[in-house]
């Protein structure tokens, strides 16, 4: 300030030049904001029009989830994410927030189900190994109810059943669950049509309650009259034709199963409805027996029925047509009687098999009147032992003509059917008469009678022996005399054969000398030789002679004459 | 209090903003133009206080997306994640990179809150003609201009990592819309700054002290 010039420099500044002012306009500056609100506008209205409804899922534990990472997923397809997750106030569960994206609107309705999706390995299914890597997910089943909702109660497994699989789910009850449990195949015909979906506990503890779902095309073969059994495991059956396995498949003989069937010869019951309650069978046999009508008798015994058991076979001559259901033991307190009461299970289709008849259908009121027909003509009940050895009993029906009369009780609830005492009774009570009998010989005195014969066998015997010393006494001297002289003749016959002896002896020098003179070296036969060839020579000589003799008859006179050189 | 000079304003004086030419104003009415470059005077920065308030309503209104919008996405393969500015912030903090999100936190959240809150704290004061600490007021406004560039810090890290990281699906790296909207705020708050005029700062006291 102190070096400025003061007015003088001050005059020197140049005038601004002046135009007359010009009408402002609005500050185009305030677009700016302008524009900025119209973004941030924008992007609000499209965060609100985009933003989806926000649910809460309730599950036991938060396994695997993560706040802002877990992702929603319907068939694949992100449709939330999980924003928070919290626990319960009680401690109980997990409550899990989730933002769900516009397009999963129409999937928050009443029925529709959440679970999470991890790495799952049972026996029967590997399932949800991409979750190792990218981690686990929530899975959506959609619903179909038009009821919108925003809190759900998360599955902790995936529903068995996806509520976009069609089929129909059906109840079976049984007495144990065996080695049932969930996603266990269900067979018809050894063809998969569905699996089980849950298992549960009757609530008053007395059985099993076992639902099962058969996917669509199959659902229509589970008819009213289904029979349904465990196809647990192998079946393995020993009889006359040697060992039978049977089994469903391999998988059931780890897993378990189930399979049904629809009894045959039957006319076509309609198909069952969802959640038809069904029992479950342990066996395709009982199952089999089970779907028969089987009608209920009471056979009264009043022999013991030991070895009688439940389960046991109502035979009608070598065929089974029921079954023993019950036996109870009934006292009489009048007369102070027991009488046991068996119930049996009584198929009169087979029966009706029998007879010969399968079109027609028996009525109860036919069946009736053809039962009282047969009772009348003897036909009755009875048991029979059917191994001797282990004492098994079976109740069987046949025609007793000798049978006191009697009918079919129809008013007793169930009916009673007349008996006769079984076989076994009767063999025990001519058993009973034979011993009586035997009670009955006079044992003693047989005794006293076997008694005396002995002594008189005795007294036999003893004489016998007297006459055998006799026979020694007077015989025997007598007999050695004879035997002596006998010995005396034959050393007579001794001596003589010993002088024969010797006159062969001389007999055989003799001939020895024979043969000694005739032998080839003997001297006789060598001279004999000698003299022989001395005559063959002599007689040679005499043929020189002759011969001479012939062509010379001079020399008889002249003698012999040299030979003329 | 020492006494306040006299200002050029109050003389008729008027600097040129483009050739810097100091000359007099006599009709204040008019249009002025510089003598020598031919560009308009202004006494002072002409609709300051506007201009800068429309700025920085712009900037507080973005400032809202770019706090609660996706700064970045990250996928790898096995996460994917999406981060605002603060969820970042916190996701640094809780894995150990304390310095990291400490700087992240002042550069992208602290600096351009501070910075609006400045300005509008300059405006509202400049308006009310208020004589509060002007001199404070004007180490306020420094500080503002040196600092205001550097809270791009967020953006360029974003933009880097967006253009390095892509290695298909093993690894992604995306800007999201908050990366866009704090860009704007960033440069929406440094014309907001240079749009204001520190001389209106000391207005006030002149009128003040010649009554």
């Amino acid at each position: 300030m102190t070096d400025m010039p003061q007015k003088p420099e001050l005059s020197e500044i140049p005038d601004a030049v002046s135009e007359p002012r010009r009408r402002y306009a609005i500050q185009l500056v305030w677009i700016i904001p302008i524009v900025a609100a119209l973004i941030g506008l924008s992007i609000a209205v499209k965060s609100y029009l985009d933003r989806g409804e926000t649910i809460t899922i309730t599950f036991k534990t938060g396994e695997g989830m993560e706040a802002g990472k877990t992702k929603i997923k319907y068939k694949d397809v992100q449709i939330g994410e999980v924003k928070g997750l919290a626990i319960a106030r009680d401690r109980s569960h997990v409550v899990v927030t989730a933002e769900m994206t516009k397009d999963a609107r129409g999937l928050l309705v009443k029925d529709t189900r959440f679970y999470v999706v991890r790495a799952r390995i049972t026996g029967g299914n590997v399932s949800g190994l991409s979750t190792l890597i990218g981690g686990s997910y929530i899975g959506v089943d959609a619903g179909t109810s038009a009821e919108s909702r925003d809190d759900f109660l998360g599955l902790e497994t995936p529903p068995a059943v996806s509520l976009d699989v069609p089929g129909r789910q059906f109840v079976l009850h049984a007495d144990d669950v065996g080695s049932l449990d969930t996603s266990a195949p269900v067979f018809y015909r050894r063809i998969q049509v569905g699996h089980v979906i849950g298992t549960e506990l009757d609530g008053d503890g007395k059985g099993v309650t076992v639902r099962i779902f058969i996917r669509a095309p199959f659902d229509k073969y589970v008819k009213t009259d289904s029979v349904f059994w465990h196809a647990s495991g192998v079946d393995l059956t020993l009889n006359a034709s040697g060992i039978k396995i049977n089994t469903e498949s391999m998988v059931s003989i780890l897993l378990g199963g189930i399979a049904f069937q629809n009894p045959q010869e039957r006319q076509e019951a309609p198909p069952a409805r969802p959640n038809t309650v069904f029992p479950l069978f342990p066996t395709k046999d009982v199952a089999l027996k089970h779907a028969e009508t089987a009608e209920t008798y009471t056979l009264v015994f009043k022999e013991s029925v030991r070895g009688l058991a439940v389960g046991a076979p109502v035979d009608l001559r070598g065929v089974t047509v029921g079954e023993v259901a019950k036996i109870d033991v009934a006292l009489n307190a009048q007369n102070s009687d027991v009488s046991i009461p068996v119930e049996v299970q009584f198929y009169p289709e087979r029966l009706r098999a029998l007879s010969r008849d399968k079109a027609r259908r028996v009525q109860p009121l036919d069946s009736q009147r053809l039962l009282d027909a047969l009772v009348a003509h003897g036909f009755r009940a009875e048991i029979k032992s059917g191994s001797l050895v282990t004492g098994q009993l079976f109740v069987a029906l046949d025609f007793f003509p000798k049978a006191p009369q009697a009918s079919i009780d129809w008013n007793a609830s169930p009916p009673r059917f007349p008996t006769v005492p079984g076989s076994m009774g009767e063999l025990q009570k001519q058993l009973m008469h034979i011993v009586q009998r035997f009670e009955k010989v006079p044992i003693e005195q047989l005794g006293g009678d076997a008694r005396k014969s002995l002594q008189s066998l005795d007294a036999t015997l003893k004489s016998a022996e007297k006459l055998l010393k006799n026979v020694d006494q007077s015989v025997v001297p007598e007999a050695r005399s004879a035997i002596v002289e006998a010995r005396k003749s034959l050393e007579d016959v001794r001596s003589t054969l010993v002088d024969v002896r010797k006159t062969l002896g001389d007999a055989r020098t003799t001939l020895g000398g024979a043969n000694k003179a005739l032998s080839s070296e003997a001297p006789l036969q060598l001279d004999l030789r000698d003299t022989l060839r001395e005559m063959s020579r002599a007689a040679q000589s005499l043929r020189v002679l002759g011969d001479y003799l012939e062509q010379h008859p001079e020399s008889l006179i002249r003698g012999k004459q040299e030979d003329k050189p | 209090m020492r006494p306040v000079p006299v200002s050029a304003a109050r003389k008729g004086l008027c600097s040129c903003h483009v050739c810097h030419l100091v000359s007099r104003r006599e009709q204040l009415s008019a249009v002025a133009h510089c003598p020598r470059c031919g560009a308009y005077l202004h006494f002072r920065k002409p609709a300051s206080v506007a201009r800068c308030w429309s700025l920085l309503i712009a900037a507080y209104i973005l400032y809202i997306p770019a706090n609660l919008l996706t700064m970045m996405e990250t996928g790898s393969l096995f996460s994917y994640r999406k981060d605002t500015i603060m969820s970042g912030v916190v996701h640094l903090w809780n894995t150990g990179s304390w310095g990291i999100a400490l700087v992240v936190f002042i550069a992208s959240i602290t600096i351009p809150l501070l910075k609006l809150i400045s300005l509008t704290l300059l405006l509202i004061s400049v308006q009310r003609r208020s004589t509060w600490h002007p001199r404070q007021r004007t180490r306020l406004y420094r500080l503002v201009e040196l600092v205001g560039r550097w809270s791009m810090l967020d953006i360029y890290v974003v933009t880097l990592l967006a253009a390095l990281v892509q290695l298909g699906s093993l690894a992604t790296v995306k800007a999201g819309p908050a990366a866009v909207a704090f860009g704007a705020v960033v440069v929406l708050t440094m014309f907001a700054s240079m749009q204001f005029d520190p001389r209106l700062i000391w207005d006030p006291l002149q009128k003040e002290s010649t009554p």
